[in-house]
């Protein structure tokens, strides 16, 4: 669907996006992830021709861009960063306009496809108000609904949740896998991990304008080989799981165990009163966390560096995800198992 | 694209509020003129202004005149500032070119549109000040036929000063003297009209340019009145007399010589090629900027 090589943009002095390889495939609902300045938006740009790569290839749904753009283009539906729309006129009216103004707008169908789009989103009910009076969510379900008016195969969103409320992101996260279950590809790009780590079926993280990780996120979710038990005679189970405790706080252990099931035989043969016990993942954000270097917008910190960027070697643990070449000649950083902060974005 | 472009252009409440601005200084000014019955002395003042006491139906031409050194330039320098800067702060230029529209395509479909505003606004300027002129000041009135009632405005580089009075009643006269029927007349307010918006396509040019340039849809249009006021600054300077020929508003007024017997058409035809020069090279400009600048607004 979506395939770059080797895309290079360089604004002046600025590397923005540097060699990235993106490979969305039909039918993905791919999640580009990266800290604020990290060229996502740059490289959503530059999939959809409006700016122009300094070196490298696009391809999307086969046809090269930008030199083939217009063959393309009237099969996506778009999100740049934020919606825009003429605020004197009605949500209506700018949808039509903008079906009027591209190719592939039939005015037979438009009234019905615009209403269709409205509905999708949730606005059926707007009446003739300006979009000038419009809320920052209605606004962005308005974008939405642009991006939907021609029924496109791809979808490219940059952050398409921006600004709706919990009921909203949860509207838009199923009307997306709904698209998507019709077979529309979803590309979308966002520094929310809840958001990527509910919606999408494989991500991408940029950092510094590299593609730092690519994969499946089944598989970059692989357990990590430990078990957060909670139990109320932790002095027993430490005995029972002599060495295999690698943390004890209070009545919770982190045990190392590659088997679970029989982990938990074990505790049960022991006599051990379990009150839960939970396989450890590696959350989206720690897989994150750990390919990514400081965000760009944070200072004081030497962010990125003409050799690479300062970042954490992927954990031992962690077979699912393939190391990035170019992290094997960088410092080692960090713990291997960074602790859990729950923390809504990164930054 | 230009359809879209023309319904824009008609459902924005800027456009219509600055039409009627410059519809309204003409009356302003034929209301004072009618109160008073003080109009300025022939070669003073605006174009025909001096003649309208005397025939209501000159007015439209006075009008004409009297917005045609600011009200218009700036009207049109605005709406064409803001054809690609205004859509790019506002974030629609990116969904636009998206969608897609040719770069190309949108450049035209811009020029387009400033060009139908400009006609629009000379139409009804034309429109109002007549229905102005023959309610207010009055259908001619032979007795007020004074000599030289119409020397009023003598174009640069003119043949031959305006010297006799009016033909005997409602006649007209032209500029030099010679009685018009009423047919002719409409002819020469159609061309004068025609002439005045193909005048305003050379500053228009410039602030489409500058407004590929720029977010900034003010700075595109202070721009292009900067290069006009430029411009009429170096026409009366005598030691510019090189670069006259070139300037943009060089042959601005050679509209009058439409109202001459016969119609003198030298200034009025190099007034139409200056402008086509104007437009082409700036557009040009314009669209080698916009076709391979980055969008990032």
């Amino acid at each position: 669907m979506i395939t770059t090589r080797n895309l290079t943009k360089r604004f002046g002095n600025v590397e923005a996006v540097r060699e990235v390889s993106l490979d969305v495939r039909e039918g993905d609902r791919y999640g580009l992830l990266g800290p604020n300045g990290s060229g996502k938006s740059t490289l959503v740009r530059m999939l959809l021709g409006l700016v122009y790569a300094t070196s490298g290839e696009i391809s999307v749904l086969g046809h090269r861009v930008p030199n083939q753009a217009s063959r393309v283009l009237p099969e996506i539906g778009a999100l740049i960063e934020d919606p825009a729309a003429y605020p004197h006129l009605s949500g209506r009216g700018n949808l039509r306009l903008l079906d009027a103004a591209g190719p592939r707008g039939e005015r037979r169908t438009r009234r019905r496809r615009v209403d269709d789009a409205l509905e999708q989103v949730g606005l059926a009910g707007i009446d003739r108000r300006p979009v000038r009076a419009y809320s920052l969510g209605m606004r962005q379900r308005l974008g939405l609904a642009a991006a939907l008016v021609r029924r496109p195969r791809l979808l490219i969103l940059d952050e398409p949740t921006n600004g709706l409320d919990p009921r909203g992101i949860k509207d838009i996260r199923d009307l997306l896998v709904g698209l998507n279950d019709e077979g529309v590809t979803v590309f979308l790009s966002s520094h929310l991990l809840p958001e990527v780590s509910a919606l999408c079926t494989r991500i991408g993280v940029l950092d510094s304008g590299r593609l730092v990780l690519q994969d499946q996120l089944e598989s970059l979710e692989q357990p990590t080989g430990h078990v957060l038990i909670s139990t109320d005679d932790p002095e027993r189970a430490v005995a029972t799981l002599d060495g295999l405790v690698e943390h004890r706080d209070g009545p919770d252990l982190v045990v190392r165990a590659p088997d679970p099931a029989e982990l938990n035989a074990r505790l049960v043969r022991a006599g051990v009163r379990v009150r839960s016990l939970v396989v450890r993942r590696r959350s989206l954000e720690e897989i994150v966390l750990d390919v990514t270097g400081t965000g760009s917008d944070q200072f004081g910190v030497p962010a990125s560096e003409p050799g690479g960027t300062v970042k954490a070697p992927p954990p031992p643990s962690a077979d699912g995800a393939p190391p990035d070449p170019a992290d094997a000649d960088l410092p080692a950083a960090t713990d291997a198992v960074p602790p859990a902060i729950p923390k809504p974005e990164i930054s | 694209m230009i359809a879209v472009e023309l319904f824009k252009l008609v459902w924005r409440v800027r456009t219509w509020f600055s039409i009627g601005l410059m519809c309204a200084l003409p009356l302003v000014v034929a209301i004072f003129i009618a109160v008073t019955h003080l109009s300025p002395p022939p070669g003073q003042g605006s174009a025909f202004l001096s003649a309208v006491l005397d025939n209501g139906q000159l007015y439209p031409a006075a009008a004409l005149a009297l917005v045609l050194p600011v009200f218009l330039p700036v009207a049109v320098a605005v709406v064409a500032g803001d054809s690609i800067a205004g859509e790019a702060s506002a974030g629609t230029l990116r969904y636009l070119l998206a969608r897609p529209v040719g770069r190309t395509r949108l450049l035209v479909a811009k020029l387009i549109s400033v060009t139908t505003f400009t006609l629009v606004a000379v139409i009804a300027i034309t429109v109002t000040s007549y229905a102005t002129g023959v309610l207010i000041l009055g259908p001619s009135r032979a007795s007020a036929v004074g000599t030289g009632g119409l020397s009023g405005s003598i174009a640069p580089g003119g043949n031959g000063l305006p010297t006799a009075g009016l033909q005997a009643g409602a006649a007209i006269t032209s500029l030099s003297g010679a009685p018009l029927t009423t047919l002719e007349l409409v002819e020469r307010v159609l061309g004068a009209m025609a002439f005045i918006t193909v005048s305003m396509l050379g500053v228009a040019a410039i602030a489409i340019f500058l407004s590929t340039f720029t977010d900034s849809a003010l700075g595109a249009a202070l721009g292009a009145l900067a290069a006009l006021v430029a411009s009429e600054v170096l026409v009366t300077l005598n030691a510019a007399s090189a670069v006259q020929p070139f300037l943009p508003t060089r042959y601005w007024l050679a509209w009058i010589d439409f109202f001459r017997q016969p119609i003198f058409w030298r200034d009025i035809q190099r007034g139409f090629a200056i402008q086509a020069v104007y437009v082409v090279v700036f557009l040009a400009a314009a669209w080698a900027n916009f076709a391979t600048r980055d969008i990032t607004t």
